[in-house]
């Protein structure tokens, strides 16, 4: 196993936003994680990455315990994050932004970055653009940004967050094919994603989040089937 | 295949004539007055203390209005060495420097608890608290202050020789020693912060600016980071400080906390030349010089103006003068872009 949660929490006051959330994904498999907005889709990231902290519970990466540890040593073990509303160094050029996450995510000389920050950039189809600001970015190339950037930090599990949302069918399905081949080189990925058709393309399971808490979590084909999930997910009455 | 490259014309030039022109500012008291050298002097000291605070404002985000903390302390550190140890002024500058550091390590703990206008009240408030608690050291002067005594100023390091090479006298060769010292750290501070914005820590700082969530989540330790933004700023500026009050050799605590001279007029100086710039605060610094020197007798008529200056500088060049003169002209003295150099690469910027 890559990561493991168990009984994982996180109240806001009187609200729970995450509610005893238990799963494990293995290592070189795509999960997706899909539920109504509120649901707690992206605070449960926030607390893999550890940009939040939980209230209780355990989360293991790798095998070790990182319940407590800060957002940038997780980065460092190998947790790469997208977001959802980009959020680039806007100052920054795009390659900038690259060799940024390169040299602190795996800690490193600039120098030695170039080329894979290239490969990274050609892959995403941003190379012609390396040196333009970001802050001056078009949305389809701030979300390939996101995902440049990080797999720029070198991650061993990738999470995205609703990286195909506001995109065009065209656009969609280019991003969804890097996706694929950042996956089929063994990076583990774990996606939220609304557009459902590019998430069901990639993903081996899915697991459904409502109200904080982990309502199921099977195959695509299972899932989708599922009365309960498409009551609350889809809003569809069976 | 593919390079990372910062280098440009431009740059290049800008290393020539900044090395000519300090090789020309050091024989310049041979061929000047003593006024123009105190006024270059000012000049030095006032663009070190512009450049340090954009460091720190416009690098690191941390936009502190209590920096004069550091100029006192600096300053009543190196009266300290003198009167208290018997240290040769030149010395006891650097203890002005240590001074600023450890100041700098409570002020932070505090401070950093907070966040925006309350981190600047916050550094303004252990301003006035650090100038309150200097003025009750009676053997510094207390409230009124003191002044260097005759022995230390008549031996300051180096006077003897520079009396012998332009036969001056005791004050002016004081004035000649300041201000090749304020030479010599005006070079290392802009030198240095040219440097830090070229290393890791350059990419890092602009990360944090831009948008600090986003930089932890790419591994930028933000809080080690502004740490040691402020302890470097700190220290630097006692440093200025302490070379400041040796020159005028006196010192009180309003002169050495002065929140106007060493926080407001530099500031403004950021401000207008132009903040996250290295160059913004070399504009900015002769601005103020021509206004000062221009508006000094008018009273407060003159920091009027340069509050109605300030205002309209941001509502119509928010990036102040060197922001207006860089984006029409798209130069950069001191670049520190890396730009990737490659095949598939269009031009950009």
């Amino acid at each position: 196993m890559i990561l493991r949660l168990d009984d994982v929490s996180k109240s806001y006051g009187a609200l729970k936003v995450t509610d005893a959330v238990t799963f494990a994904v293995s290592r070189g498999e795509a999960l997706g994680i899909i539920g109504p907005n509120g649901a707690g889709k992206s605070t449960l990231f926030n607390l893999i990455t550890g940009n939040v902290l939980a209230n209780a519970g355990r989360i293991e990466f790798l095998g070790r315990d990182v319940t407590r540890a800060p957002a940038m040593d997780r980065v460092r073990m190998g947790v790469g994050r997208s977001f959802q509303i980009p959020q680039p160094f806007e100052g920054l050029t795009v390659f900038e932004n690259l060799l940024t996450a390169a040299a602190f995510g795996r800690g490193g000389r600039e120098a030695d970055m170039v080329d894979d920050c290239a490969r990274i950039l050609e892959e995403t189809e941003l190379l012609k653009k390396a040196n333009v600001v970001a802050g001056s970015l078009s949305l389809l190339d701030r979300k390939r940004l996101e995902l440049a950037r990080a797999m720029a930090t070198g991650p061993e599990l990738l999470l995205l967050d609703e990286i195909a949302g506001g995109l065009t069918e065209g656009e969609c399905k280019a991003l969804v094919a890097t996706i694929k081949a950042i996956h089929a080189r063994g990076t583990t990925i774990i996606w939220i994603e609304h557009v459902l058709h590019a998430l069901i393309s990639v993903v081996e399971r899915l697991l459904v989040l409502d109200f904080g808490r982990v309502i199921s979590i099977g195959t695509p084909d299972a899932i989708m089937a599922s009365k309960e999930v498409r009551e609350i997910y889809l809003g569809l009455e069976v | 295949m593919y390079k990372l490259t910062t280098r440009t014309r431009a740059g290049t030039t800008t290393a020539i004539v900044a090395v000519a022109l300090v090789l020309a500012g050091l024989p310049l008291p041979a061929v000047t007055s003593r006024g123009v050298i105190q006024d270059l002097f000012f000049i030095l000291t006032m663009l070190t203390l512009a450049q340090l605070w954009n460091l720190l404002a416009g690098y690191g985000g941390l936009v502190s209005v209590g920096q004069q903390a550091f100029v006192g302390i600096g300053a009543y550190a190196m009266f300290a060495g003198v009167i208290l140890a018997g240290w040769n002024p030149v010395w006891a500058i650097l203890l002005g420097g240590v001074a600023g550091l450890l100041l700098a390590i409570p002020t932070a703990f505090f401070a950093f608890r907070l966040q925006g206008a309350y981190f600047a009240i916050g550094t303004w408030v252990i301003a006035e608290v650090t100038r309150l608690l200097i003025a009750q050291w009676k053997t510094l002067g207390g409230g009124t202050g003191t002044s260097l005594p005759r022995e230390a100023t008549s031996n300051i390091l180096g006077t003897d020789a520079i009396r012998a090479l332009f036969g001056v006298r005791e004050a002016a060769a004081r004035d000649i020693l300041a201000y090749w010292l304020a030479l010599l750290l005006v070079v290392i501070v802009t030198g240095g912060i040219y440097w830090l914005l070229k290393s890791r820590l350059g990419l890092a700082l602009a990360a944090v600016r831009d948008n600090s969530e986003a930089a932890r989540s790419v591994g930028v330790d933000t809080g080690r980071l502004k740490w040691a933004v402020f302890l470097i700023a700190a220290a630097a500026t006692g440093l200025t400080g302490a070379l400041i009050f040796m020159q005028t050799a006196r010192i009180s605590p309003d002169a050495a906390f002065a929140v106007t001279d060493w926080t407001a007029y530099v500031i403004f100086i950021v401000v207008i030349g132009g903040i996250g710039t290295i160059e913004g605060p070399i504009v900015g610094v002769i601005v103020f010089f021509i206004l000062r020197s221009a508006l000094a007798d008018y009273g407060s008529w003159y920091l009027m103006t340069l509050g109605v200056i300030a205002i309209i500088v941001m509502l119509f060049a928010p990036k102040g003068l060197w922001g207006l003169i860089s984006s029409r002209s798209g130069l950069h003295l001191f670049p520190v872009r890396r730009r990737l150099t490659g095949p598939k690469i269009e031009g950009g910027i």
